[in-house]
């Protein structure tokens, strides 16, 4: 595992045809199942990234104040930061750093505590009731230990997922916003520390559904990490210390999975 | 395709109208976007705003059905503003010609007219020749009688003002679009354009396509890297199917079918066989005899001789007048005359206009005979909606079909490429490629055949299918060198002008087309791929040789193009008359003086400046030049509009005649239209979606694409929404004259209502991916109950693309 370079995934939204074979190419990689949905009016569907659902294709109707339309196609899924509030908060180790930087995560430790799900500024890792767990992207860790790319850059057909060395990868994201001109941005290597999947983007961030404008590590999470964390572990364990936290947080834990099946998803969804 | 999908990069502009390239071919859209990213123009126009919208430079919508408008307005800004490639226009396409005085148009029609069969004599609608029989021309391109003058004569009706009303583009989005593509009439820029069903599901489909090809024509825009028109079709073999005959008017490699009246051999051949009295005109169709008298022998061999015409006669013969397509057999079928039924690898119950018809008329069938990888509804349509299983006295069967993966073979993609695949897995359980279970019944009824005789029994007991291998396996090696062709005797070929004899044994394949023979010594199973296997055991179809000598993409090692491996068609017409390329910055050809150097020329003969030696470029066409007056088609050798069979109008605003005067009008009493209708005011366009491919069959089965795209649904726009209250995930029904459709309402900002004659028109669309069948509980089913049976004039490829409906709120 030495020598293994710092990775960066770039998602070129510009060019993305919305075909979706990197969503199928993920659960297939990945073996999850296909599960019933309904059509609520909307091609995105699941409507949510959900416990089987790691990478999912948003369509937004977007008309700017000039009446311009853009049918905008943004491929959601971790983000992988390198200050990673998932990491932080997962007491049991189930979610970690790979050599990549990317990150990782072993289901058999997972403990279904859900503190990533509340941390992560992503709204990413979604907690499936059945198996308790939670579930999210590790940017196909099994392929790119071996050197494969991702399942869902190899399925990309018109080059929009793109992998490689991390400063080869900010400077191509880089190159390609200035070409585009307008407001087209990189988005992602800028904030919390970096992540290792990065936009490039045609609007302005604010402008697309469910991305957040200054994602952040929650102040509460630093607390934990810094001070309450070592703590616990010095007493009664990391499992323990983090359930403690999570009832001192959160209070009971819910066992309803709050972002996962369809029915309870907003009817809109996105467009 | 004239071109292929890689040669879409070097391309200037690209028109993507009358397909939704990005969804439908999301793989091939890589090759837009190329193009895209060194700079070219993407232009969509299209009634929805889809994914293919999303990645071009921008998005014109125009109502459903009225891309000849659209496009005969741009054959006349293209005249008007002198903005075609004059070099070319003169010299490669048949401008200069002179049309015969007979020949008229009047009021949206042309001259020869039979309102009562709904069809034209075409007597009048001829070129003038002079005395040795070659045609007369008008290098000045002013006698009001050339083509050339015609043809502006006909567009000036095209004017913005009536184009736009017609096909509520607005006269701003119109011009913009001419301009840019317009701007490719000019030696060193290219524009392409690309269509697909968009165009051929219209009662104007072929016109569609031919009026792109006069734009083409004008512009200099064919036989040129980043030219052509191409058709992008579907990913199973759609091109490979089609080359090879399933299209019921003709043979392999687009012979055509018999008809009855064609009594011999030699009527048949005179018929189909071009003269040509120019010497410039190469007239390539003139080998059409050697092309078909081959293919006897591939069917019979030995058993078919010159003193039994090579069993002419033992084909089935069409009635002459009478068509013979699956709207023509289900209409039959409707009617009890149709018995018996295969349905191979298709949901005709799904895919086939008025569904509601056809499932009545499958009621009719003794039998049917299924052959499939998974059940549909077409195989089970004895349970189907409202049908009562005790009535049905249908007996059916389903056969297991091996999935393409599970067997080896050629696949032909749009650019012609004829590529060999092999077998990644074993076929499930008792499941056989459709190959071996035809080969295997046509065994069991020739010895029946063999016993007990019957009609046209020779043809049968006759037949040469020896495709077995010594295991009884269809062996596909031994039909793939059928199809190349195949010497049945040792046979000297002597080159006249090379002064060339080279000797060939019995058994040896053919090294291509050229090489067939008229008095049987070769079986070719379909001229066009002839080529494609070596006589020294070469597979090319199977070559992947990744060298691209030109830079332009041509890959000429990369499995085998047809014809004779040439990658871009009429690509002489890339040079100029001394066979300097017109572009040198793309140079797809070259002549050096001796030979022509980069792909495969259209023949070897020298330029056309050589007026010895020299040809014209478009050797496949008689006159050897590009036709702007195309006489071959149903309904008139200039593209007119003409409204759907169901419309919003009751009135055609160009002419007195409302709908394709060619085109069938079907008469069942299941037949209902409902033009320009109170009760179903909405245009209705029918698409498929990426995550299903057709009628769904195939992928309504696989979990990770329903769960993308679950059931059907209506695209909707929002102001037609907001006037029904209908909002968005609502269930609501769509309805035509015969038949509804329950379905989820997607309102979408996607669809704008057109201003057509100064009205309001709105227009939805809707995938046909669903059926009753499955998922189990599927609540949708198919979107061709909506569907009307009418198709084009020459192909009748059904309108699935302009209907009338109504939408309403359950």
């Amino acid at each position: 595992m030495k020598n293994q370079p710092e990775l960066v995934k770039l998602i070129d939204t510009t060019l993305c045809t919305a075909c979706r074979g990197c969503q199928v190419a993920c659960k297939q990689w990945n073996e999850l199942p296909g599960l019933k949905t309904k059509q609520l009016g909307t091609y995105q569907n699941p409507p949510d990234l959900q416990w089987n659902t790691w990478t999912l294709i948003r369509f937004q109707e977007y008309e700017d104040k000039d009446g311009n339309f853009q049918w905008i196609f943004r491929k959601d899924g971790c983000m992988h930061c390198t200050d990673a509030a998932c990491v932080k908060v997962c007491p049991s180790g189930s979610l970690y750093y790979t050599p990549m930087k990317t990150v990782g995560i072993h289901h058999d430790k997972c403990i279904g505590c859900k503190e990533c799900v509340a941390a992560c500024p992503f709204h990413i890792p979604k907690h499936d009731a059945k198996t308790d767990k939670v579930y999210k992207c590790d940017l196909c860790y099994s392929r790119i230990k071996e050197s494969h790319v991702p399942a869902c850059v190899k399925s990309c057909p018109t080059g929009a997922l793109t992998i490689g060395d991390k400063d080869a990868m900010i400077k191509k994201a880089y190159a390609r916003v200035k070409e585009l001109g307008g407001d087209a941005n990189v988005y992602g290597d800028k904030f919390v520390n970096g992540t290792h999947v990065i936009y490039v983007l045609q609007f302005k961030p604010e402008v697309y559904d469910e991305l957040p404008v200054n994602p952040t590590v929650p102040a509460s999470v630093t607390l934990w990490k810094d001070l309450l964390k070592p703590l616990s572990l010095l007493g009664a364990g990391g499992v323990l210390g983090g359930a403690f936290f999570h009832y001192m947080i959160h209070g009971p834990k819910v066992p309803d999975d709050q972002n996962g099946g369809q029915d309870s998803a907003n009817a809109e969804g996105g467009k | 395709m004239t071109n292929h999908y890689c040669d879409l990069k070097n391309a200037d502009v690209i028109l993507i109208m009358g397909s939704n390239a990005a969804e439908h071919h999301p793989i091939a859209f890589k090759w837009i976007l190329r193009a895209k990213e060194k700079g070219a123009t993407i232009i969509h126009v299209d009634p929805r705003y889809t994914r293919t919208s999303a990645r071009c430079d921008f998005h014109v919508p125009l109502r459903s059905g009225t891309d000849i408008a659209f496009l005969g307005g741009m054959i006349n800004y293209i005249l008007e503003n002198n903005k075609y490639f004059k070099d070319y226009v003169l010299n490669y396409t048949n401008a200069s010609f002179i049309v015969g005085s007979d020949f008229s148009f009047n009021d949206g029609l042309f001259s020869g007219y039979d309102a009562k069969k709904r069809k034209y004599d075409k007597a009048t609608w001829v070129l003038e020749k002079d005395g040795s029989g070659i045609p007369k021309r008008d290098m000045t391109l002013t006698n009001p009688r050339s083509v050339f003058q015609m043809l502006k004569k006909h567009y000036s009706r095209y004017t913005l003002d009536k184009v736009s009303s017609i096909t509520g583009v607005s006269k701003e989005n119109l011009l913009k679009v001419y301009e840019i593509y317009a701007a490719t009439g000019v030696p060193d820029k290219a524009g392409t354009e690309c269509y697909a069903l968009g165009w051929t599901h219209h009662t104007t489909g072929s016109q569609n396509i031919r009026t792109m090809s006069i734009v083409q024509l004008l512009l200099g825009n064919m036989g040129i890297a980043g030219g052509g028109i191409n058709a992008l079709r579907g990913e199973p073999n759609v091109q490979g199917s089609t080359d090879h005959c399933i299209l019921y008017g003709n043979l392999p490699g687009y012979l055509k079918m018999l008809s009855a009246s064609l009594e011999s051999l030699d009527h048949y051949l005179e018929k189909y066989t071009p003269v040509s009295k120019d010497p410039q005109s190469a007239n390539y169709y003139s080998n059409y005899p050697k092309f078909f008298v081959s293919f006897l022998k591939s069917l019979w061999d030995d058993k078919s001789t010159k003193e039994n015409q090579f069993g002419y006669n033992w084909l089935p013969k069409m009635d002459d007048g009478k068509h013979y397509s699956t709207m023509h057999m289900f209409d039959a079928m409707y009617e009890g005359k149709v018995k018996g039924y295969f349905c191979i690898g298709a949901d005709t119950a799904v895919s086939t206009p008025n569904s509601n018809k056809v499932r009545k008329a499958m009621e009719n069938l003794d039998w049917l005979v299924g052959e499939n990888i998974f059940n549909n509804e077409t195989y089970e349509f004895w349970r189907g909606p409202g049908v009562d299983p005790a009535k049905i006295k249908t007996e059916c069967f389903l056969l297991p079909a091996a999935a393409t993966m599970e067997k080896e073979g050629s696949q032909s993609n749009s650019g012609r490429w004829v590529q060999w695949k092999y077998k990644a897995a074993e076929a499930p359980g008792d499941a056989l490629p459709v190959g071996e279970i035809e080969i295997k019944i046509m065994a069991e009824i020739k010895k029946l055949y063999e016993k007990e005789g019957g009609p046209n029994a020779e043809a049968i007991v006759n037949l040469k299918w020896d495709y077995l291998d010594s295991k009884g396996h269809f062996d596909v090696m031994k039909v793939a060198k059928r199809i190349n062709g195949v010497f049945l005797e040792d046979t000297v070929i002597e080159d006249k002008a090379k002064g060339t004899k080279t000797e060939f044994k019995k058994g040896q394949l053919v090294p291509g087309f050229g090489n067939l023979q008229l008095d049987g010594k070769t079986a070719c199973g379909n001229w066009c791929i002839s080529g494609s296997y070596t006589a020294d055991g070469i597979n090319k179809m199977a070559s992947r040789g990744k060298e691209d000598p030109t830079g332009l993409g041509l890959f000429p090692n990369w499995a085998f193009a047809w014809p004779v491996n040439r990658r871009i068609l009429y690509n002489r017409a890339s040079c100029d008359m001394n066979g300097k390329p017109y572009n040198p910055k793309r140079k797809l050809l070259e002549w050096t003086g001796e030979k022509w150097v980069g792909d495969v020329p259209d023949g070897p003969w020298p330029p056309q400046a050589d007026k010895e030696k020299g040809k014209y470029p478009f050797i496949m066409q008689k006159d050897g030049l590009g036709a702007l007056f195309g006489p071959g088609m149903a309904e008139g050798p200039f593209p007119e509009h003409y409204e759907p069979l169901e419309g919003p109008l009751t009135k055609n605003p160009l002419s007195g005649q409302l709908m394709n005067p060619a085109a069938e009008i079907f008469k069942s009493d299941m037949d209902k239209v409902a033009n320009a209708s109170e009760k179903f005011p909405y245009v209705c366009t029918t698409y498929s979606c990426t995550e299903h491919w057709c009628t769904g069959a195939l992928t309504r089965w696989q979990a990770w694409l329903l769960e993308m795209q679950p059931e059907l649904y209506v695209e909707i726009g929002d102001k037609l929404a907001k006037e029904k209250g209908i909002k968005n995930g609502e269930r609501i029904k769509v309805s035509s004259i015969r038949g509804e459709a329950p379905c989820i309402a997607m309102v979408t900002k996607r669809f704008k209502p057109f201003m057509v004659e100064g009205k309001e028109v709105h227009q939805v669309g809707m995938p046909f991916n669903y059926g009753w069948l499955f998922p189990k509980d599927s609540t949708s089913d198919s979107t061709n109950i909506l569907t009307p049976t009418v198709g084009d004039a020459n192909t009748f490829c059904p309108e699935y693309k302009a209907f009338m409906v109504n939408v309403e709120k359950l």
